[in-house]
């Protein structure tokens, strides 16, 4: 059983072609850990898995749960459960943090056919989830990321991923910008969304952030696409090692 | 450039006549002078460089008058002055509802008696009159109020000076309103500029604002029209004490040709200053906000944030320009406009402008002009809002940033809906 299919993944921005075949398969419960060096197309394949325009998908499907989705909206895969925690959450000023929560968990409910959620039922899943991430009532009142640490931005994502309860949560760089003690915090919001029907792909350049959230498998991502697979090991032996074994011609 | 005078003359000579009546026949004839000599502005006058209101105004319309059985509905929880047609009207106003220390007179009244504190505040050279608008303003006066907030007075309920034009046919109207606030003095002040009738109306208005030291006013200005043959010139000229502080907000709903003039001299050290505001237009409207603040003494601070939102082939247009005159050290200055286009055909021009004369002070300014951002609509689309409210909620938010400081949390609830339905009225 597979929840996340990638398969042959070619993408290209402009003249370029970034992603060159990419496969991956990713379980229900699993954490994948994808680790690459700089420039190697990780965070374009979290954009494409999640929609962002501006890449052009040359070959190639991505499946969540059997289904294509890259002819879905941003939103419509939301929908489906794709969550992407940005490496730079961007600051929106003048959308008020609640609005924007409300907007986001109804528009889902809603593309679900469920009912919306009654405003005490939003009050109180908010207050919960922003209890256990260190949220601040103060934050939540300010406008979307607006002035706030970039600790505070991968909280405030974290926030929502608890929220919007993903069937994938695909974490970008998640560890970049933050220092030890945001790092912690951020993790624990993270394993604590572990479950069996809920999976996430944890792209890194460090073996750092794979200390606090334990991948079950680890990919190795290199010149757009995955050159080895393996478990856990692997990661350690890439912080012994590097990159530099993948980066040869020879390897590609 | 006598022809173009004589042709303007001609058009508003016997409103100038009839007006001359009413009093204050002196102040009126030189500023008639004045006008006379310039004409209504056209596009090769520098301030009006991108509004052409003598194209607008190429057929003056008769002078408003007063007319009985006309319901003006109450949008706000205020104490309501109501200048309909141009003329106060006391039997529409909340007169009994002004708390002691709170008082109102009829411009027209205080012009035909010549009440002479008045006279001088209409006369003092600080209310600009190298504008031919505002001089035209001052030639034709019809009615208005002039309130008065004594020294140490604090009045927490808004007070609305609500400017309505219901005339069934094509009018003018020329308006003046005077605040006068007291050393000290605190106050809300709502102001408004509507029409009820969807004929070429032509207003001209003014709002004058004397802050003596230490008096604090919050000002909300809101325009609205409702067709896009409409003509509106709303001027505020504002003067600041000591310590004075004016924060003065603007919503402007755009329908047909609209110019918002603020022109503020700070004349006092420590003077704050906000100026604030968001403009939404559409269809072919055209909206102006040119603002000239003068620092004349140090140590104080100017704060200018402006927000456009445009659509369909719409323009806007915002010009600033800050002044820092020789003596003004220490002055703190931040200027900044910036407008979202909607569509191919909308067009924006900024021209943002700085005057320093001193050597010691901090200025800038900066302004923007383009699509919404893809990087925000992207996150929200990514959170699984879909596209049409992802965009309404940037548009609302952008907007909304215009509004930061303003405290009254009746009046961020009433932007915060108006912009809403703009945008629901939008065309898919």
């Amino acid at each position: 059983m597979t929840m996340l299919e990638i398969r042959n993944l070619h993408v290209s921005v402009g003249d370029r072609e970034i992603l060159k075949g990419l496969t991956l398969t990713v379980k229900p419960g699993e954490v994948a850990a994808i680790m690459g060096p700089n420039g190697t197309g990780k965070s374009t394949l979290s954009y494409v898995i999640s929609g962002r325009e501006g890449y052009e998908i040359t070959e190639g499907e991505v499946l969540l749960d059997g289904e294509n989705i890259l002819d879905l909206e941003p939103h419509e895969r939301a929908a489906k459960g794709v969550f992407l925690a940005f490496q730079y959450p961007v600051e929106i000023p003048g959308v008020a943090t609640m609005i924007f929560l409300k907007a986001a968990m109804n528009a889902q409910r809603r593309a679900r056919g469920e009912e919306e959620l009654a405003t005490p039922d939003f009050m109180k899943r908010v207050k919960d989830a922003a209890a256990k991430l260190g949220v601040s009532q103060e934050m939540l009142k300010r406008p979307l990321n607006s002035g706030f640490s970039g600790g505070e931005k991968k909280r405030m994502d974290i926030l929502q991923m608890a929220l919007l309860q993903p069937r994938i949560g695909i974490l970008d760089e998640t560890d970049s910008g933050l220092d030890i003690d945001a790092l912690r915090v951020v993790s624990e919001g993270v394993n604590s969304l572990r479950a069996p029907d809920r999976a996430f792909l944890v792209i890194t350049h460090y073996q750092r952030l794979l200390d606090y959230i334990k991948p079950d498998t680890v990919h190795v991502m290199a010149q757009g696409i995955i050159q080895r697979s393996g478990g856990p090991e692997l990661a350690l032996e890439l912080e012994k090692h590097g990159y530099q074994d993948y980066l040869s011609e020879e390897a590609a | 450039m006598a022809q173009f005078a004589a042709s303007a003359g001609d058009a508003f000579a016997p409103m100038y006549e009839e007006m001359k009546l009413q009093g204050a026949a002196g102040l009126r004839t030189a500023a008639w002078e004045t006008f006379a000599a310039k004409g209504l502005p056209n596009r090769r006058v520098e301030s009006w460089h991108y509004t052409d209101l003598k194209a607008a105004l190429a057929r003056p319309a008769p002078l408003a008058i007063a007319r009985g059985g006309v319901e003006v509905a109450r949008t706000h929880d205020s104490i309501r002055l109501v200048v309909l047609d141009g003329a106060f009207r006391p039997e529409l106003s909340d007169l009994a509802a002004l708390p002691p220390g709170a008082t109102v007179q009829p411009l027209r009244e205080a012009l035909a008696q010549g009440t002479p504190g008045i006279m001088a505040l209409l006369a003092s050279d600080d209310v600009r009159t190298d504008d031919a608008t505002l001089s035209l303003n001052t030639a034709l006066m019809q009615d208005g109020v002039i309130l008065r907030i004594a020294d140490g007075v604090a009045i927490q309920r808004p007070i609305e000076v609500a400017g309505i034009q219901s005339s069934e046919e094509a009018r003018s109207s020329f308006t003046r309103s005077l605040v006068v606030m007291g050393k000290g003095a605190r106050a809300t002040i709502i102001e408004t500029a509507g029409v009820l009738t969807d004929v070429p109306s032509q207003d001209n208005q003014a709002l004058i604002i004397r802050l003596a030291p230490g008096a604090t006013l919050d000002l909300f200005t809101h325009a609205t029209g409702q067709c896009e043959t409409q003509t509106r010139v709303m001027s505020l000229v504002a003067h600041l004490d000591e310590s004075a502080s004016l924060s003065a907000f603007s919503l402007i709903e755009g329908a047909g040709l609209l110019r918002r003039q603020i022109f503020v001299r700070v004349d006092g050290e420590h003077a704050s200053l906000a100026l604030q505001g968001a403009t939404l237009t559409r269809g072919r409207d055209h909206a102006d906000v040119t603002l000239v603040v003068d620092h004349a003494m140090p140590n104080g601070q100017s704060r200018e944030r402006f927000r456009n939102i445009l659509d369909g082939s719409s323009a806007g247009v915002f010009q600033g320009k800050i002044i820092v005159r020789p003596g003004a050290q220490k002055t703190d200055g931040v200027m900044q406009s910036k407008a979202v286009l909607l569509s191919d055909g909308a067009t924006m021009n900024n021209k943002p402008e700085l005057e320093i004369f001193a050597d010691d002070v901090q200025c800038g300014h900066g302004a923007t002009c383009g699509r919404l951002d893809k990087d925000q609509l992207f996150y929200l689309m990514a959170r699984g809002v879909p596209r049409g409210e992802a965009e309404t909620l940037l548009i609302e938010g952008f907007a909304n940033e215009a509004f930061e400081g303003l405290g009254n949390e009746a009046l961020r609830g009433f932007i915060s809906a108006r912009v809403s339905q703009w945008m629901s009225g939008r065309a898919a």
